[in-house]
């Protein structure tokens, strides 16, 4: 039987067990459910649970576990000659084996018994039912795709039993547990609460699933290339070289692209921390009510725009105008006019970078300046200072620490932005200071390298990963740091 | 500050000096106001930069030049042979763009013989013709041999030709559209065969390297596809998440890394997610590339984080009087946070949600490292198939260099936008609506 069928079987004994269950106890308490420990539903979905739970435990074990325990026997039968094989051959020769497999279920019995395992009439008989081969099948394979086929039919049926078997043993089991006195409801929530921290721990688990197949693919980049040319190399030169040369394996310095990333990000810091700053200021201590009303959510509305949306508003925009806008200057200035920024440099995407990260300072530092205690202002005001001066000596020093973390916080969205410097920034890897300049950030060859068909063994696809554990530990670093930093705050004046 | 004090008592006598002194300090004042004030609006001026420019490059992508001319399906270009009855692959590979030159070149006159002319004519029409009028021969063969009135989607240099986006002041040599070609626009408008019309297919169509047959429509099928799984798996397991968080965990060591660790998810880069989707979901577990299931699962994991802090927020704000009330009537502390505190706190965790999944619609880089970026003609029927996102449509389009597709890029991205909007008014009303303040 097919899992989705067992599944639908499942929970069609999952209903009636909870219907049954439900009925049973009523009967039991004779009709009057206070008698009953717990309220009849929960006797109900008891017996359901325990009828479901351990089969569909069973269940994906079993087709986790047994295709794992063929595939090994259906190797194992292999001739002496084969498994002398490479793995990777043997790998080939087991697809092949698979693929004959699931071709023979396609083909009826009459039809295979005409072929009688002759391999050049298996692969056209099975070309014609749309199931192409890779090669002529040598007849072990033929042989051992029997095999598979019988094996996979019998754990089939067997997984089929045991799952049914274990859901009546279980929905009998519970069945007569059923009694006036009888907890239910504490069995039950139980299972609840366990599954609540399942899925409490799936956070765990992304953080775990991201720093180990960062770290497992990065490692086998590291074994091509050692480590320390990767982090101190200041040449990024990853050559699509052929398979085989050694001497062409390119050079991968991160450094050019680190600085890069920095350059841009401090770019962007520069147009948004005046601007998301003292947004924060007026809004939080000067506007009235009615413009924070209005302005808050325009801001707002800057941080729910798609970051491919500023992509491609730099690309098409603001890249141009600042082209123009120099070589405008420049004929001005000199009579020449060649234009001294580049359409696509590293002021145009921190510009627009820090358009983007506007609200994230300002919606940041507004809360932390409204949590400085009124009483301080009401303090600095009571004394004669102007509000202004209330703000510079008094709120900004008491919301500094916060005000920092929030900083932290939006420089590493900064650093960890993408579609804004793939299409902005260039692709050229190169150590300058000029901020008319292209430069390429850490970003944007992650996506270079993976994007296209390419084969993940090669260094040239490996170092994403490399990249990628670098950026996530640069901006976990940043992270962490900001929110001590806020939540010591937060405690200060709590 | 006792000497600044009794420095002032002694300069009493001298009022002119000490109004200096205000005069300065309510200028700097003033002029605090007024950085506050420029740098606000410096946000909003952009924002309407922003808006202006998408919007104003892109409303001219829902309207497609079309030429409705009478066309005739030739028995001798189409079936020269008449085989069709037992070779009906004959139908779908014969030379449907011959049909619609011949056509076109009847109506403006250009003799079969003008070769040049009649490639000039060529490229009046888009390639999809071909498509086009081999769906309406193959569904239809009796049309065969008859004439019809057809429109045909114009080619994409003449579209913008007929925006006006093509400058025709500059030398012929140098733009696209020749002055032949511009002569016969203008005789075809002014017989009515070439007229703008609203562009359905910027809505439906597939991937095309055509810009006037190119559309959005496998996009929206794929990011329909990922905001189901997104929806359907992060709003039960957050939900989940911050129920045991916020009310049963103990407070130890594993519940506050658990917390450190959700708030830091959040701010991981959103590329990070690509990478542990590429290395997990295709590499290990060996799902399809391109697929939108993929995708779901990656943002999934990346709008988790936000449902969580979301929904955790919403369970602090249902006060604790409710959670007496029910536990003093006899409830369970299950029962009392599903049958009461849950239900009670539901606006505010679907408002997180329709929040977290307007992220997650916008959201490019992770999908194009588990291969979005892939040219999907034909609609996915299933989440396994290989299909793309809007976003990563958007992007596709930006890298091209057609002037066309520059407006279709804003048009995209004016389809993306809206859909954002809608879902952040629906979360809007939601809030107004539904939220209690107690």
């Amino acid at each position: 039987m097919s899992t989705p069928l067992i599944l639908l079987i499942l929970a069609i004994i999952a209903i009636a067990c909870y219907v049954v269950g439900t009925r049973h106890a009523l009967a039991i308490a004779g009709g009057r459910s206070s008698k009953l420990h717990s309220r009849p539903g929960y006797y109900g979905t008891f017996v359901a649970l325990c009828a479901v739970l351990p089969s569909v435990l069973i269940l994906a074990a079993w087709l986790v576990v047994s295709p794992l325990y063929i595939n090994s026997t259906v190797l194992d039968g292999f001739p002496e000659d084969v498994k002398a094989r490479s793995p990777a051959e043997q790998g080939l020769s087991f697809g092949m084996v698979s693929s004959l497999a699931r071709g023979m279920n396609v083909l009826s019995l009459d039809e295979i018994e005409r072929i009688g395992g002759n391999p050049v009439e298996l692969r056209a008989a099975l070309g014609a039912k749309g199931v192409p081969l890779a090669g002529d099948p040598e007849p072990y394979m033929v042989e051992s795709a029997g095999d598979l086929n019988v094996m996979t039919k019998i754990s089939n049926w067997v997984m089929t039993a045991v799952v049914l078997l274990a859901a009546l043993i279980g929905a009998g089991f519970s069945y007569t547990r059923i009694a006036p006195r009888f907890r239910a409801r504490n069995r039950v929530e139980k299972v609840i609460l366990a599954s609540l921290v399942v899925a409490s721990s799936i956070a765990i688990l992304t953080t775990v699933g991201i720093v180990a197949s960062m770290l497992t693919e990065a490692t086998h980049f590291f074994t091509s290339i050692p480590p320390w040319e990767f982090f101190f190399g200041t040449v990024w030169d990853p050559r699509f070289a052929a398979a085989g040369a050694t001497d062409s394996a390119g050079q991968f310095g991160l450094i050019p692209l680190l600085l890069g990333t920095l350059y841009i990000g401090f770019v962007a810091m520069l147009v948004a921390v005046p601007s998301g700053l003292f947004s924060a200021i007026y809004m939080s201590e000067y506007a009235s009510r009615g413009v924070r009303s209005v302005a808050k959510p325009l801001l707002e509305v800057l941080a729910g725009i798609p970051t491919i949306v500023y992509g491609f508003f730099a690309l098409t925009t603001v890249g141009p105008f600042l082209r123009d806008l120099s070589s405008q200057l420049n004929g001005l200035v000199t009579g020449d006019y060649a234009n001294f920024i580049q359409a696509q440099s590293v002021l145009t995407a921190g510009f627009v970078m820090g358009i983007m990260l506007i609200p994230y300072v300002s919606s940041l530092s507004d809360d932390i300046i409204t949590a400085v205690p009124g009483t301080l202002r009401d303090g600095s005001l009571g004394l004669g200072a102007t509000q202004s001066e209330t703000i510079k000596k008094v709120v900004l020093p008491a919301a500094l620490p916060g005000i920092v973390g929030a900083l932290l916080m939006t420089a590493s969205r900064a650093i960890g932005e993408t579609m804004i410097v793939v299409l902005a920034a260039g692709v050229a890897a190169r150590m300058q200071l000029n901020p008319f300049e292209p430069m390429t950030t850490v970003t944007v060859k992650i996506v270079s390298q993976l994007t296209g068909d390419l084969e993940f063994t090669s260094p040239q696809t490996l170092v994403a990963f490399a990249l990628g554990i670098t950026l996530f530990a640069i901006t976990l670093c940043l992270n962490i740091y900001a929110l001590y930093i806020v939540r010591k705050y937060r405690e200060q004046y709590e | 500050m006792t000497d600044v004090v009794s420095s002032t008592a002694g300069v009493l006598a001298k009022p002119a000096r000490r109004d200096i002194g205000i005069k300065r300090r309510y200028a700097a004042e003033r002029r605090f106001r007024a950085y506050g004030i420029a740098a606000l609006s410096f946000g909003i001026l952009f924002l309407m930069l922003l808006l202006w420019s998408v919007v104003s490059k892109g409303y001219t992508a829902f309207q497609q030049t079309m030429i409705t001319i009478p066309v005739e399906f030739s028995q001798q270009i189409i079936d020269k042979d008449n085989v069709r009855a037992t070779d009906p692959a004959k139908l779908m590979t014969a030379n449907y763009p011959i049909v619609a030159r011949n056509a076109l070149a009847k109506v403006l006159g250009v003799a079969e013989t003008d070769r040049q002319g009649l490639r000039a004519v060529n490229q009046m029409i888009s390639d999809g013709v071909r498509g086009q009028l081999r769906d309406m021969v193959v569904s239809d063969p009796e049309i065969i041999g008859t004439t019809q009135t057809v429109s045909l989607l114009a080619a994409g240099d003449i579209d913008s030709a007929v925006k006006g986006q093509i400058n025709l002041d500059v030398a012929e040599t140098s733009r696209k559209v020749s002055d032949q070609q511009v002569g016969w626009m203008k005789q075809l408008t002014d017989s009515g065969a070439l007229a703008k019309e609203f562009n359905t297919g910027i809505f439906f169509n597939g991937a095309s390297s055509r810009p006037e047959a190119a559309g959005v429509g496998v996009a929206l099928i794929g990011s329909f596809y990922m905001m189901l799984i997104v929806l359907v798996l992060s709003l039960p397991i957050g939900v989940a998440a911050s129920i045991y968080l916020e009310e049963f965990a103990p407070k130890n060591r594993f519940t506050d890394l658990i917390e450190v660790n959700i708030n830091n998810l959040a701010a991981v880069p959103s590329i990070v997610y690509g990478l542990l989707g590429l290395a997990v979901f295709i590499n290990f577990m060996g799902l399809p590339r391109s697929a939108s299931l993929v995708g779901g699962l990656v943002l999934t994991l990346m709008t988790l984080p936000t449902i969580i802090i979301a929904t955790r927020a919403a369970l602090k704000a249902v006060p604790p009087s409710i959670r007496a009330a029910a536990l003093g009537l006899g409830a369970s502390k299950m029962q009392t946070i599903f049958h009461h505190v849950l239900p009670l706190a539901m606006p505010g965790i679907l408002t997180g949600t329709i929040i977290g999944l307007a992220h997650a619609l916008g959201e490019t880089a992770p999908l194009l490292l588990i291969g979005m970026v892939a040219f999907v003609a034909n609609y996915p029927t299933t989440p396994m198939d290989p299909s793309t996102a809007l976003p990563v449509q958007i992007y596709m389009w930006a890298n091209e260099a057609e002037r066309a597709f520059v407006e279709r890029t804003s048009g995209a991205i004016m389809i993306l936008l809206l859909f954002l909007i809608l879902m952040n008014v629906g979360a809007i009303l939601l809030r107004r609506r539904f939220e209690r303040r107690w």
